[in-house]
């Protein structure tokens, strides 16, 4: 009883807090848009009865979801939110894996201290953070100003309003969970192995790509779902920093909601999203799961 | 290939395969290693011996590569090594932890240095599948490290490190992860291994008797330096210091002034010989035996796969018999090994109104200086009975520490100082005549024990 109780907990949090609210979004999703409040329709009339129940389902329809398909606006966006995301994640591996493997070859004294400063920039609100980007790299802002001061460059730079600044803002915010599950698996590691490795005749580099890879690829993994998955429904980040050219499902998706006032197209968006991102959710998962059975 | 005695050491003609020259390392203010000078001869085994943070491990990675000394030199083969990294020595190190890697399996964790070197498969696989059956491993070979025994995983190192057939393989503290009963079958098969493969150990440990088991020679460390380098038997049966003597085995050490005797004293009586206690029984104790014949399991591995690589196995076969002490250290030692008490030497009075020690070995240079008498339990016989022996102690058992196969006893002489005799337990316990508040004697032979000039 008391193990069935313990298990019930996340089970009733996941059905109160995900499976229900997503059902409610799937049923928007198969709804008319309609000038009324809420602003689509049908709408459940219970006092109706078993006729009014079936009046209700009778009505839904997959009509938005074929919409999707009609429209390239939606499926360019979700291919741009998937490649920029993919690109963000690369630049995130890229930046993160050196950070984190200083981390952990770092005196053990100063490991805390590192680790609070990763984690730091979550004392800030994530909005101020994106919004002070904005002011970094603007026309007339600080990097601009410092380079053409220095006379690196004659002519500032257009970088806000650019992709590069959404890949700059997204890297920048997501770096800590690229970083903290790689460094969970480097600190782990046993550094006996890489004398080990080198003492059977392995170079640094070499024991490296043998050694310290392999080991971490756990954190490689989780780091990179973990930067990639919230990366592709960004709204914030693309609104702040990117131009009108920057394509992301994020964006269509508010447009569809807040100026559109179409639910039923914008839940439809929302599911198709997370279809998408379902699919490495299990691959991760599944990656997990192979891990721990083989004994980690 | 069998020579009678294996002692290089002995031999100035003999090309150390190591030499340490003068080498002092050092960690900021502290000194690991302080002017170490020493030499390590072709297929010796020589184990380093001392507590932690004497200095062993550092030695150990100093040959291995992963410090370079900061005075002196480290020669292999007469070629100066200091400055050579790790993975250009043909020296190849078994780690404490083991070091195996998680992600490959037990043959590509052995595999992994021959691949490095870009061997062909085909030598690979042979050579791994030697080093498998050498090590019994063969069932294994697909099987991730943790999903072997501890004992399997020891014996993956030692296989790992042996593939790239090195000049030299470091050991550190090899065995220190397994319990009691598998280390000691481990040993031997250590030196099995050792002699099938004609590679030299170079063994670290803070197991005496691991050391004095396995090594050909052992040296005892003591902050940084080593105080004796010596056979197993001269380390125990003669330690140049208070320090081995304590550090090695169990030791009664009693503090007095020597005093050179001239002629055989009148005050004890008959000095008719007492046949040496225990040694006998001291020996299943401490493994004093180093080089145990082949087990069966090596003698078939010998001959039926290793035999095209080693040759044939020595015939004679005899135990290799430990080299003798060299003639200083017996002459220093024992210098008369009459049964009678001999003349010479030192008598040592060491408490007022009891009658002083002798020791017909000492040195009589020691004459007027404080000295420590170093007696080994087993070489003091305990009986309810005065016995005819030319030093006799008087006290009472406080303590019996019962091993089974001998037994220890804790005796308070009448000035408090507290003695322990080991004694065999050649009969069952139940015959024993002292207990516990008995009144007994203890005797000992006047050169039962050895002089060492105080160092307190």
């Amino acid at each position: 009883m008391r193990r069935f109780t313990l298990i019930a907990i996340p089970y009733l949090w996941l059905l109160a807090l995900f499976l229900v609210p997503f059902l409610i979004v799937v049923k928007i999703s198969l709804s008319d848009v309609a000038i009324a409040r809420p602003p689509y329709m049908p709408q459940l009339d219970l006092s109706e009865g078993w006729a009014g129940l079936k009046a209700f389902f009778s009505e839904l329809d997959f009509e938005n979801f074929a919409f999707l398909t009609t429209d390239e606006l939606y499926w360019k966006s979700y291919l741009s939110s998937l490649r920029i995301a993919l690109i963000s994640t690369l630049l995130a591996l890229v930046i993160g894996y050196p950070i984190a493997y200083g981390m952990a070859r770092a005196p053990d004294e100063w490991r805390p201290t590192l680790l609070m400063l990763v984690i730091l920039p979550f004392w800030t609100s994530f909005l101020i953070r994106v919004y002070a980007w904005k002011v970094i790299l603007a026309g007339d802002g600080v990097l601009n100003s410092v380079l053409v001061a220095t006379g690196i460059i004659s002519e500032p730079l257009q970088i806000l309003n650019t992709n590069t600044a959404v890949f700059i803002g997204i890297v920048y915010t997501y770096l800590p969970f690229m970083i903290l599950p790689i460094y969970s698996a480097l600190e782990k590691m046993d550094d006996s192995l890489l004398e080990a490795a080198e003492d059977l005749g392995a170079s640094r580099l070499s024991a490296f790509w043998m050694i310290t890879i392999p080991l971490s690829k756990g954190g490689i993994i989780a780091g990179c779902f973990l930067v990639f998955i919230p990366s592709v429904g960004e709204f914030v980040i693309p609104e702040l920093l990117g131009g009108s050219g920057t394509l992301m499902i994020g964006r269509v998706l508010w447009q569809e909601f807040f100026n559109n006032l179409d639910w039923p197209l914008a839940s439809a968006v929302a599911v198709v999203l997370l279809a998408i991102l379902v699919i490495p959710i299990m691959i991760f998962q599944r990656s997990e799961d192979r891990a721990r059975e083989r004994g980690e | 290939m069998a020579e009678p005695v294996f002692a290089p050491w002995t031999d100035p003609e003999a090309k150390p395969l190591i030499q340490f020259r003068n080498v002092t390392k050092r960690f900021g203010d502290f000194t690991a290693i302080d002017d170490l000078t020493l030499d390590i001869y072709e297929r010796e085994f020589f184990a380093l011996l001392g507590p932690s943070g004497c200095g062993k491990t550092t030695m150990m990675r100093m040959l291995a590569g992963f410090e370079t000394p900061t005075e002196g030199h480290i020669l292999l083969n007469g070629q100066q090594i200091d400055t050579v990294p790790p993975n250009k020595r043909a020296v190849n190190m078994m780690f404490q932890s083991y070091a195996l890697f998680p992600h490959l399996t037990v043959f590509d964790n052995i595999a992994f240095g021959l691949r490095r070197e870009g061997k062909d498969k085909d030598f690979i696989q042979a050579r791994v599948d030697e080093m498998l059956r050498l090590t019994r491993l063969s069932k294994f070979a697909k099987r991730k490290p943790h999903q072997i025994s501890g004992g399997q995983r020891q014996r993956v190192a030692l296989a790992r490190s042996l593939a790239k057939a090195p000049k030299l393989l470091l050991l550190d503290e090899p065995l220190g992860a397994l319990d009691k009963k598998l280390r000691e079958e481990t040993q031997f098969e250590l030196m099995d291994i050792q002699e099938k493969t004609g590679t030299t150990f170079v063994i670290v440990t803070h197991d005496q008797e691991e050391a004095m088991t396995v090594a050909s020679r052992v040296a005892v460390m003591d902050e940084g330096r080593i105080v004796q380098v010596a056979t197993p038997d001269v380390i125990y049966e003669a330690p140049n210091s208070v320090y081995v003597a304590d550090f090695i085995g169990d030791v009664n050490l009693i503090r007095g002034v020597a005093k050179a005797r001239t002629a055989a004293p009148q005050a004890t009586p008959a000095p008719k010989p007492v046949p040496e206690p225990a040694t006998e029984a001291a020996q299943p104790a401490l493994n004093r035996d180093p080089r145990p014949e082949p087990n069966a399991m090596g003698a078939w591995l010998h001959d039926n796969l290793l035999k095209p690589i080693l040759g044939e196995r020595p015939e004679d076969d005899a135990p290799k018999a430990l080299p003798a002490p060299s003639p200083e250290e017996t002459a220093k030692a024992k210098p008369a090994a009459a049964p009678d008490i001999p003349e010479g030497g030192l008598s040592i009075d060491w408490v007022d109104g009891q009658p002083a020690l002798i020791a017909a070995n000492g040195d009589a240079a020691l004459d007027g200086k404080k000295v420590v008498l170093a007696l080994r339990p087993e070489k003091l016989s305990i009986g309810k009975d005065r016995p005819d022996a030319p030093n006799v102690l008087r006290g009472k058992v406080i303590d019996i520490g019962y091993l089974g196969n001998i037994s220890t006893y804790h005796v308070e002489l009448t000035d408090g100082t507290k003695v322990k005799a080991q004694v065999a337990n050649t009969r069952r316990i139940s015959r024993r005549n002292i207990t516990w508040e008995d009144d007994v004697w203890l005797g000992f032979t006047a050169t039962a024990g050895i002089v060492l000039e105080d160092e307190a």
